[in-house]
């Protein structure tokens, strides 16, 4: 004969299967088998760029939500950190794990100065990880930053 | 080891407590907190308040409400003083038909969409080829096979029905005596000839009051919005912190909520608590026989940009600066293809046949088809084949039945005519 503890622990085993088998797990059956980054890759920077000539930092001007049309500030610097005047961006993303990219054609809008940038139109249709990638063409040569968003 | 029958029977007598515990819990504590964020977003009480529409000034005018309400239900805006836009869009069915193709004066090759919450949606149609809920308005109304008449014809309606309450939201109604009664930018030959011999400035002045109707029936569909369903009282019981309406939902939907979530993808079009993320996708919906080529919203894209009463037209009240949608719109792109709208899954089960011809005629095939992902007819399905057993579809079509609480609306004056069910 068993102790109670013994039936206790049998029943606890018993219970634990009955809860995994009714939970799911988390990640998606089907995508495109793009890995979210770890969780330190996301934000809105300061991020660097892919071949390190700047770094760029978003100012989203409102809270970033999905399905809305929104604003982004982007300020500019080089690697020395001086501001990044007249350069060429263009803006692009989408989400990796799904395969799109973004809904909207947004673009700059405006270059405020001080190596400010004013980017309108961008919407994010979903929650989850999206990439939001500025192509800089400036004085310091051609890059790409890319920034891991979570909505 | 060797195991007596008694620790079996003691272990399989346990079993019931704990079940029942699991039960118990399963609805609520088995959720993470991100996914009682995720499920939170779905929630009615996730909506943004009503957004302002620029491009109307009277939108939120409780006369032009009341106007656009008698106009919604006005047969006499017809070619055969037959049709309304209650026709279609019935107050008792959630503002839609239940019909796979809309029929009004003849049958149109789409789906009637419901008028709920459509004040959300930046883009109007199966493909998106209006901008707001007065230019849609319109398009009905000279549709050759849905109204059937002509701006023409309605100036006249207005100005013999509706003069006091339009001149005293629009003022005064320009002299329309030489004006014929049946006039319009429409394919009948009789009528484009009539149109074409006006003045410009008559035809200003018919198509500034034709422009008033589809303003004041949107200051109606404005508010007609969606009531919370069972599934929004299992939130709220969610996010309580004491004891609850878990029981809000079944343990089959809320399984059903899980796949919903979760492995079934729904979410990724599917979201916020419209359930759409107001988007247009290809999703290998079948072509419907004998209906013509739909490029959906390839064709929209490029539609609203040029359209007569679009944000940036003379007949809106926004500026320029305020048609952002239109501004950073995605044209040409071969993924618009045969991409339709995304339709909100609010009261979904109350509202088959299913898909912008109505191809799929219940929750079932619609399940069917996301977990077969076919190819699509034209252009590429964004769908990828779902792992999903019979009893999971069950489940998520159980889910789905929670999502209806109906429709609200203005109620009805005693003025406003008896909705017209001709069909």
């Amino acid at each position: 004969m068993k102790s109670l503890p013994y039936y206790t622990a049998a029943g606890l085993a018993m219970l634990a299967i009955s809860v995994a088998g009714c939970s799911h797990v988390a990640a998606m059956a089907f995508g495109t088998g793009a890995t979210r980054p770890a969780a330190g890759e996301f934000g809105v920077g300061p991020r660097v760029s892919a071949e390190r000539r700047y770094v760029a930092t978003l100012q989203p001007q409102q809270a970033l939500r999905p399905r809305q049309l929104q604003s982004m500030r982007v300020s500019i610097v080089d690697a020395r950190g001086q501001a990044v005047d007249g350069a060429n961006i263009l803006v692009d993303g989408g989400m990796p794990q799904h395969g799109h990219g973004l809904p909207t054609k947004p673009r700059v809008t405006k270059n405020l100065g001080g190596g400010l940038y004013d980017i309108e139109g961008v919407r994010f249709n979903m929650g989850g990880w999206w990439e939001f990638k500025l192509a800089i063409r400036g004085v310091a040569g051609a890059d790409t930053v890319t920034f891991n968003l979570d909505l | 080891m060797k195991i007596h029958w008694t620790q079996i029977a003691a272990a399989v007598s346990l079993y019931p407590l704990l079940t029942a515990v699991h039960a118990d819990t399963l609805q609520r504590d088995l959720w993470t907190p991100a996914e009682i964020e995720q499920i939170s977003s779905l929630s009615l009480r996730a909506l943004d308040a009503l957004p302002p529409d620029p491009s109307n000034r009277v939108a939120d005018d409780p006369r032009a409400v009341a106007l656009g309400q008698s106009l919604f239900f006005d047969t006499r805006l017809s070619s055969n003083g037959r049709v309304s836009c209650a026709t279609c869009h019935l107050p008792e069915r959630e503002f839609q038909d239940g019909a796979p193709l809309a029929s009004g004066v003849g049958t149109t090759s789409r789906r009637t969409m419901t008028v709920a919450a459509t004040a959300h949606s930046p883009f109007l149609f199966w493909d998106g080829r209006k901008d707001s809920q007065w230019s849609q308005a319109l398009g009905p109304l000279e549709s050759p096979v849905e109204h059937g008449g002509t701006r023409a014809q309605y100036a006249h309606v207005i100005a013999a029905n509706y003069r006091t309450e339009y001149e005293a939201i629009f003022g005064a109604i320009p002299d329309l005596k030489r004006i014929p009664s049946i006039a319009g930018p429409v394919p009948e030959a009789a009528a484009a000839r009539a149109w074409a011999g006006l003045s410009d400035a008559q035809r200003d002045a018919v198509t500034g009051i034709y422009v008033n109707i589809g303003k004041a029936i949107a200051a109606y569909e404005r508010r007609i919005q969606y009531r919370a369903s069972r599934f929004d009282r299992y939130v709220d019981g969610l996010r309580q912190a004491t004891s609850t309406p878990q029981n809000a939902l079944s343990p089959d939907e809320v399984a059903g909520l899980r796949l919903f979530i979760g492995k079934a993808n729904c979410t990724q079009c599917h979201n916020g608590p419209l359930l759409t993320n107001n988007e247009f996708h290809n999703t290998g919906v079948p072509v419907r026989p004998r209906l013509p080529a739909d490029a959906g919203r390839l064709a929209g894209a490029d539609t609203v940009l040029r359209d007569e009463f679009n944000c940036r037209s003379r007949w809106s009240d926004a500026n320029p600066a305020q048609c952002a949608e239109l501004e950073y719109l995605v044209t040409g792109a071969h993924t618009l293809q045969r991409a339709f709208k995304v339709p909100s899954l609010r009261n979904v089960a109350q509202r088959a046949p299913y898909m912008h011809a109505g191809q799929l005629a219940t929750l079932r095939e619609v399940l069917d088809h996301y977990r077969r992902a076919p190819a699509a007819p034209a252009g590429h399905s964004e769908l990828k084949p779902l792992r999903l057993a019979a009893n999971e579809l069950q489940q998520l079509e159980a889910f789905l039945h929670t999502l209806s609480g109906g429709t609200t609306a203005p109620p009805m004056p005693q003025s406003v005519t008896a909705p017209n069910q001709n069909r």
